[in-house]
């Protein structure tokens, strides 16, 4: 691989020794990748924070000690524990520390305590064409898709080695040519009503993270006044059911403004999507068949002061049943926001506990009585099965308030049936 | 003992008995950093120990974790010996990197063609050599 004199610097130790041992790790990757060099980024997401085992808090502690500080604009995503309010969940002594060290290291070398798993909802949203070096799938995904900036894959590791040198190999989503759609999935017959429902985007992005292969899907049909919100959410369902990394939304998203922009010249197979496969979709990822309801969990990725602000007007002059735990999970901008504006204070009292910083897939934060619990979230309902061994109900948000008042699961099922079927 | 020249992504020696696998693994929840071995249940191999083997696989698939899990796997003493793929797999390539750099703990990565990776299927024995080469016994 070809090395400017300032990366060659870097590997020499120039710029110390945590920037050399970072470059070190770029440039075997990039050889192994056979990227011919490596290029600028401006900003970087690091995912490195969540506690995951010894080798990851051993990696970062490293790093910290050799005196590691970033170079760009760094986030830092959910991490494993509410650093506000770390008593409040049930966990262990020994996790809230491990929890801790892996947050200080990170706050040691200079990342801004952000820590959110949706980077692009607060004040360091990237530019459209701006290169940049993120972690997390779904924040990945937003980023290259709804906003236009440009990263890889990155995560374990690579996040931190890119904010300490600017530096990332040249290959990828980095490249125009390697953004172009290859797939085309078109939506067929959908009744208007359920493009405004929150439960639709999530489906979606689950039956096309499936389907969509190793291949960049573009999807076809969707509303134009399509919130940034339910881009999230189908983007956060496609990088969890499959690997993806972008999508185009034709008319919506910026590198896909027609049908032949998207592709760019790729030829491309064609997918039609009616209510069947979003009803199949949608039948998945509920992991729990009966009335049973124990939890309702909302907020991943992260809620946004619009869906908080939502759930607020639905859940007002509510009250969640005393079997029920209400947990929305989501970041310190959003709950200093709706602290000003007197929402907190709605939510708390319907019965509602919001979670900072962290999520119940980064934290063992449930208690152990919670078997079965409800989400609007595809990606809390994809992983909670495998990670946290519990089951879930797959609803909308209204379905998911309704639910939580009432004390068992129930789903408004018209929005999902054909007018023929109605 | 056959030969195979495969290119080397990350170089080193080692030798062992063969597990190969024509599915890739999500090492995030498919291998045991504690025990060293597969639990995927949905993945053919389930059950198998890999730790200390010549692991022979198309590549990983899923999430980034995967190299921080074989990473914790060096750690703790119960990667594989070596792995044979058949594509550039990043995810695992990373994970044996920081593994030198932080532990000087490594495990070579060769990567073979289509035509190799067969006949690496059946094998019951390999070394593998720093400069991509890999003797088999059928």
């Amino acid at each position: 691989m070809y090395l400017t004199k300032r990366d060659e610097q870097f590997l020499n130790g120039a710029f110390g020794l945590a920037p050399q041992m970072a470059m070190n790790i770029l440039t075997q990757l990039g050889d192994v990748l056979g990227a011919d060099e490596m290029m600028d980024v401006e900003q970087a997401h690091v995912d490195g924070c969540i506690y995951e085992s010894q080798a990851h808090l051993d990696f970062a502690e490293k790093l910290a000690a050799l005196g590691g500080h970033v170079i760009l604009p760094t986030t830092l995503n959910a991490t494993s524990l509410d650093l506000h309010h770390p008593d409040a969940w049930g966990y262990s002594a020994q996790w809230k520390t491990q929890a801790q060290r892996m947050a200080n290291a990170y706050l040691a070398m200079g990342c801004t305590p952000t820590w959110t798993c949706a980077p692009y909802q607060t004040e360091f949203v990237p530019k459209f064409g701006q290169q940049i070096a993120w972690a997390e799938s779904n924040a990945i995904v937003y980023a290259n898709s709804v906003i236009g900036a440009r990263t890889n894959r990155y995560g374990d590791f690579t996040d931190i080695c890119a904010a300490l040198t600017g530096r990332v190999p040249k290959y990828g989503l980095h490249l125009a040519e390697n953004r172009r759609g290859q797939i085309l999935f078109e939506l067929k017959n959908i009744p208007a009503a359920l493009f405004d429902d929150d439960a639709f985007y999530p489906v979606l992005g689950h039956y096309i993270g499936k389907a969509t292969g190793d291949k960049i899907p573009v999807i076809d049909g969707l509303p134009r006044d399509v919130s940034p919100d339910a881009l999230k959410a189908l983007g956060a369902a496609a990088a969890s059911s499959g690997a993806v990394a972008m999508f185009h939304a034709v008319g919506i998203t910026p590198e896909a403004r027609t049908l032949e922009q998207a592709f760019g010249g790729n030829a491309y197979a064609r997918v039609k999507i009616t209510l069947r496969e979003l009803n199949d979709a949608r039948a998945e990822l509920s992991s729990a068949d009966g009335a049973q309801l124990d939890a309702v969990v909302l907020g991943s990725p992260h809620f946004s002061l619009q869906e908080c602000l939502t759930l607020a007007e639905i859940i007002r002059g509510k009250r969640v049943h005393s079997a029920v735990e209400f947990i929305v999970t989501t970041n310190r901008l959003v709950t200093a926001a709706l602290r000003a504006r007197g929402v907190l204070q709605t939510l708390t009292d319907a019965g509602v506990r919001v979670c900072e910083d962290t999520c119940i897939l980064l934290s063992p934060m449930l208690r152990p009585e919670i078997r079965v619990l409800m989400t609007n979230s595809a990606k809390y309902a994809y992983y909670t099965p495998n990670l946290l061994e519990r089951r879930v109900a797959f609803g909308s948000l209204r379905d998911c308030v309704a639910s939580a008042a009432q004390g068992s699961v129930m789903r408004e099922e018209s929005i999902w049936k054909s007018a023929a079927e109605n | 003992m056959f030969t195979i020249q495969g290119q080397a992504l990350i170089s080193g020696n080692a030798q062992g008995e063969i597990i190969f696998t024509d599915e890739p693994l999500s090492f995030w929840g498919g291998y045991s950093a504690r025990e060293g071995k597969i639990i995927d249940t949905h993945h053919a191999l389930y059950g198998v120990k890999v730790a200390g083997k010549i692991f022979v696989l198309p590549g990983a698939r899923g999430s980034s974790t995967g190299s921080g899990i074989l990473l914790e796997a060096l750690r703790s003493g119960v990667a594989p010996a070596a792995l044979i793929l058949k594509q550039r797999d990043a995810i695992l390539a990373l994970g044996a990197v920081v593994g030198r750099e932080l532990y000087g703990q490594s495990i070579s990565l060769t990567l073979v063609t289509d035509a190799d990776f067969e006949k690496l299927r059946g094998a019951k024995f390999a070394r593998v050599h720093d400069a991509g080469v890999i003797e088999y016994q059928e």
